[in-house]
């Protein structure tokens, strides 16, 4: 890019949306990008149900994981679950778009639907599944191949050839990570920084057009300058896709989606089990929560 | 602690020094022992290389036997494209079964089915190699005559577990996050394997490919039984029509019949045989560890 070029470079736009989304910064409970958020979510009741879960629950082996989720995750919405590790918030996303189906011992009962169809019925197709609910995870993982062709493989593979230049730029644009990267497009993807192959992956998912995305702790293996350039395309993202995004970081939550799922573990009679405590608009859960345990959590007196 | 004065000075008191002896004796064994084994390989090399340098010529590398037995000239060159191409046909044959059975057992299979096929295949590694020789000269050779094929089949089954063996464990070493993120793009298993594992896993599989080609081309058991009739004057090509000549039969040949020039001409056809070894085995090497560079960036 020349220094006439009248548009910003993604150094200063990061800049920019560091400036007023600081992870560091960032009070427990960021007020102010509730107050962003709160708009948004006063039309929740009329929103159009992506998934249905009704008393889910999720056995590994004879082992209880996750018992009696039950939540609705709205459409064009960014819904965030945190908790504690090992509270099953992974768990419940990865059974999302049928991921935990390799996992030996899985066993899911209750009602799991995704736009009214049971995810889990016996004619569904795992592939299918998640060819429209698309899924970004904890560690970047791109594939040891160039960076086009870490987007376009996957489309290619899935019959959608044409204009393959075009949907490449597109996912990568998407993604907000094309400037970056639109000059060494037939270089190796491992090349990358951690937040750049994390974008990558991003672009990688939304290149074939799915209808939505899961993100797994997207964001735990990047440093707050990454972090804050995908939590910034996270809403640019929303108003294409649907996305649920699991979080340790309970500030991420509260600056980024419109819904967040309390997950914590249930503990007694020795039993090691997670559980949906409350699920609410975000802004409620942080500053007025329904249950003592959701505000000791977010106030940091968990434990 | 009573009884011990702690302010003296800092040397070996007690049993420390006989301790000390122990130590350094048992040290010094295991180096000696790491030593022999690399004075072993030196050793023979030093020999294939001093007895057979003299005998390699072009002309050994492009003649094949002169006619009468004893007469000194001619060259191996029959025998090394015989050998060239039955291990090529025998690669040709374990590679692709190889690499899909090393595919089942980490892509496909279960833990209770896979113990059991890792176990046959560790078992058919095992295999005395005359066994394996003895069981294609029975069932396909007896009663029909030999060719370069039945030998290729019974170098084949010698390649096909470490080939297994091998790229198994080149597939388990590819992250299972790249199959997640494969799979989680709405792509089968199948193509995954195809467009993602195997290619990641390209160089471990090429390295124990040219381990399995390198082990074949010295196979000298199945050679003198299926691969040991045959007109050592001409050159063949015809691998499914007649026996090959071939490298570790010549040698065995050459060795056998005694006399000084056919002595001679056994090293030297060893020593061609070492040289295309250990060009295979270090470039196998070469392979993996350029492969695990570029796993790890």
């Amino acid at each position: 890019m020349s220094d006439l070029t009248p548009t910003r470079s993604p150094e200063s736009a990061m800049e920019e949306s560091r400036a007023d989304t600081d992870p560091v910064a960032s009070p427990v409970v960021a007020p102010l990008a509730i107050d962003v958020q709160e708009a948004a979510v006063e039309d929740s009741a009329t929103r159009e149900v992506v998934f249905d879960l009704h008393d889910v629950n999720v056995y590994y082996g004879p082992a209880l994981a996750v018992a009696g989720v039950s939540l609705e995750i709205y459409k064009n919405h960014i819904t965030a679950m945190i908790g504690p590790s090992g509270c099953g918030k992974s768990t419940i996303v990865r059974s999302l778009n049928r991921m935990n189906d390799s996992v030996s011992g899985f066993r899911l009962t209750g009602q799991c639907t995704y736009h009214g169809n049971d995810l889990y019925a016996s004619a569904v197709d795992p592939v299918e599944v998640r060819r429209r609910i698309g899924m970004v995870f904890q560690r970047p993982n791109p594939f040891p191949k160039s960076i086009y062709d870490n987007i376009a493989w996957a489309p290619r593979i899935l019959g959608m050839k044409e204009n393959l230049d075009e949907r490449v730029e597109k996912a990568l644009r998407g993604a907000a990570i094309w400037d970056e990267v639109k000059d060494r497009l037939k270089t190796t993807a491992l090349g990358l920084s951690g937040g750049q192959q994390q974008r990558l992956c991003i672009a990688r998912s939304i290149a074939i057009d799915p209808d939505v995305l899961l993100l797994d702790e997207p964001c735990s293996a990047l440093d707050p300058i990454s972090t804050a350039a995908v939590e910034e395309l996270m809403q640019e993202l929303k108003r294409d896709y649907t996305i649920v995004i699991v979080t340790h970081n309970m500030q991420q939550a509260a600056r980024v989606a419109e819904r967040t799922a309390f997950f914590s573990l249930d503990l007694s009679e020795g039993r090691r089990t997670g559980i949906l405590v409350e699920y609410d608009e975000t802004s409620k859960l942080f500053t007025r929560p329904a249950d003592k345990r959701t505000e000791d959590y977010v106030t940091g007196r968990f434990g | 602690m009573a009884g011990i004065d702690y302010a003296r000075p800092l040397t070996a008191s007690g049993n420390l020094r006989r301790r000390r002896r122990i130590d350094r004796l048992m040290r010094g064994s295991a180096t000696a022992a790491a030593l022999i084994a690399v004075a072993i390989l030196g050793l023979m090399l030093f020999a294939i290389a001093q007895h057979g340098a003299s005998e390699i010529s072009f002309a050994f590398l492009t003649q094949n036997s002169p006619e009468q037995l004893y007469t000194p000239g001619g060259g191996i060159a029959n025998a090394i494209i015989g050998t060239g191409l039955m291990v090529a046909l025998a690669t040709a044959v374990a590679l692709p079964l190889g690499v899909l059975i090393a595919v089942y057992l980490t892509e496909f299979a279960t833990q209770r089915t896979a113990a059991p096929i890792r176990l046959a295949l560790d078992l058919l590694y095992g295999l005395p190699s005359i066994v394996i020789a003895i069981f294609i000269y029975g069932a396909l050779v007896y009663g029909s005559g030999q060719t370069g094929f039945y030998a290729s089949l019974a170098l084949a089954i010698i390649m096909l577990p470490l080939i297994a063996r091998t790229t198994g464990e080149a597939l388990a070493l590819v992250p299972r996050e790249l199959r997640d993120a494969s799979q989680a793009l709405g792509i089968s298993r199948w193509r995954t394997t195809v467009g993602i594992t195997i290619p990641s896993a390209l160089g471990g599989i090429l390295t124990g490919t040219v381990l399995a080609v390198a082990r074949a081309a010295g196979e000298t058991a199945p050679m003198l039984l299926l691969a040991s009739v045959f007109d050592n004057t001409r050159t063949s090509f015809n691998i499914f029509g007649q026996a090959l000549p071939n490298i570790p039969y010549e040698i065995f040949n050459l060795a056998e019949s005694g006399g000084k020039v056919n002595v001679a001409k056994a090293w030297g056809a060893a020593l061609v045989l070492v040289i295309i070894v250990l060009v295979a085995s270090l470039g196998a090497r070469a392979l993996q560890q350029r492969s695990m560079r570029m796993m790890s960036r």
